[in-house]
């Protein structure tokens, strides 16, 4: 069923329905790259802020023009902002990324599972992105840290193509300042004025300082560096089952009716995005289903 | 008042390269290998020039650099401690293909190639117990070439 067909309710209060988005003000929007912007997003006077789980994402509609899906990558403690960050891809994208302080975007959701993050209590934590594959990461780091005894040791692993494609660039300065996180940046290829590391991430994986056997690894990027990153844990002694990826499949809906992103038996919107690799890595690359 | 501690002499046998090698190769080696220091912008190797050693890095980042004409150098690896600086000095013609240049205060083991070559023809045990620890590294290096010409962080 497509989901211009869905019938929508006559009236209700904002918010209160699943299918109409919220007009959300444009608080800031902050320049990441040369095509990716964070925008932080704050609610209409009266509804309420919305409590969401580290790897959800919201349905953004760019008025006009079209809704996508859009990972949170905001603080889940400070839920009365919404933060994300969004790369220019196509129409909606675009539209999205060029909405000024002042404008308002539409936003359903939170929708998705998120991160199992109860799994990897007590255990070594891995992180891997690739890309822009850090902002659906960060709201769970941003939670780990902040219940930082709970976990062993936090490796993340972030990786882009260039030093110009890299997001959060002062953050990841504060992180990797960090002593309680191993926090290591590469990219595929720099000039002289990158005195970083070079070189993929899957490269970086076998020198992770973790007990492969209690190591719970998060990857989220390109379906393809996270194929070969799950492969690179698995050689590494990281349990198949204790891997999880986060897909992305084009979606309408939002919430499981509509079949736009169905993946095998799941709907990547409603029992993803966020999947055990072993549940799906016979999907993992193949693009359209 | 103590004399101060000496320097830590690098040893070979500590190498990761060098790891779980039976045949005390490592140790036999160690007498023909010479320890170096490098500062910041110090270049290991340039393109082009005579591959005469096997160079083992020990602390430190390097990074391999290519050449291209009219563009401005690109890295495309780094290289830190417990990896090894390539094969170019086991395959004739012995030449560096890029340039390896330190990015971090790096300190190295680096083995005269002919005498390596020498030893490991007169003893063709060891000989093949080393190539069992290079393969992997000239499998591993093909493997991120093969990923990195994927393109991981394509659109
Ligand atoms: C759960 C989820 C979370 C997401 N989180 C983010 C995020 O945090 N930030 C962000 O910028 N984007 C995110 N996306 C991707 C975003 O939803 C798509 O890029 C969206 O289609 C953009 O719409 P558009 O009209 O701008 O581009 P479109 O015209 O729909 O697409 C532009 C180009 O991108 C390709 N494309 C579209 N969607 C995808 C996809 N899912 N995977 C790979 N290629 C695609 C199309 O084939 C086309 O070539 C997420 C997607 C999902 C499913
Ligand atoms: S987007 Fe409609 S079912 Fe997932």
């Amino acid at each position: 069923m497509a989901a211009s067909s869905i019938p929508l309710p006559a009236s209700e209060p904002l918010g209160a329905s699943p299918w109409i988005p919220v007009p959300f003000r444009v608080e800031e929007r902050a320049s990441e790259t040369a095509d990716t912007i964070t925008i932080t997003l704050t609610p209409p006077k009266g509804i309420p802020s919305r409590p969401f789980r580290p790897g959800q994402f919201n349905m953004l509609y760019a008025f006009g023009v079209g809704e996508a899906a859009i990972s949170i990558a905001g603080d889940p403690d400070r839920p009365e902002t919404l933060v994300h960050t969004i790369r220019s891809a196509g129409p909606v994208s675009a539209a999205l990324s060029g909405a000024a302080p002042g404008s308002t975007v539409g936003v359903r959701g939170p929708y998705g599972t998120g991160w199992p993050l109860a799994s990897a209590s007590g255990k070594d934590v891995v992180l891997v992105a690739g890309g822009l594959g850090l902002p659906p990461l960060r709201p769970a780091l941003y939670e780990m840290l902040r219940h930082r005894d709970r976990y062993g040791r936090i490796e993340v692993i972030y990786g882009a193509r260039t030093p110009k494609d890299l997001v959060y660039y002062r953050q990841i300065q504060e992180w990797r300042g960090r002593s309680d996180l191993r926090f290591q940046t590469t990219v595929d290829a720099a000039g002289r004025e990158w005195y970083g590391d070079v070189g993929l991430v899957t490269a970086r994986v076998p020198d992770l300082r973790i007990d492969p056997s209690h190591t719970v690894a998060f990857l989220c990027g390109p379906e393809i560096m996270m194929k070969f990153t799950a492969q690179a844990l698995a050689a590494k002694g990281v349990p198949d089952g204790s891997i999880y990826v986060s897909l992305e499949r084009n979606m309408k809906c939002g919430v499981g009716l509509c079949g736009h992103c169905q993946l095998g038996p799941d709907f990547v919107c409603r029992d993803g995005p966020v999947f055990r690799y072993q549940d799906v890595r016979r999907f993992l690359s193949v693009r359209e289903l | 008042m103590t004399a101060p501690p000496p320097a830590s002499v690098l040893r070979l046998a500590d190498h990761k390269f060098f790891e779980g090698m039976i045949g005390g190769l490592p140790e036999r080696l160690q007498a023909v290998a010479t320890e170096r220091a490098y500062s910041v912008g110090d270049m290991l190797v340039r393109e082009g020039d005579v591959a005469d050693r096997f160079i083992l890095v020990f602390e430190g980042k390097v990074a391999l650099e290519i050449v291209l004409p009219d563009r401005p150098r690109v890295t495309i690896q780094t290289l830190g401690g417990g990896e090894v600086l390539g094969w170019s000095w086991l395959l004739p013609p012995p030449q560096w293909w890029l340039d390896a240049r330190a990015v971090k205060r790096t300190r190295t083991l680096e083995i005269n190639a002919a005498k390596l070559r020498a030893t490991l023809d007169s003893h063709p045990e060891d000989g093949y117990r080393f190539l069992l620890h290079l393969f992997p590294v000239v499998a591993q290096r093909l493997d991120h070439t093969r990923l990195q010409l994927m393109d991981l962080h394509g659109r």
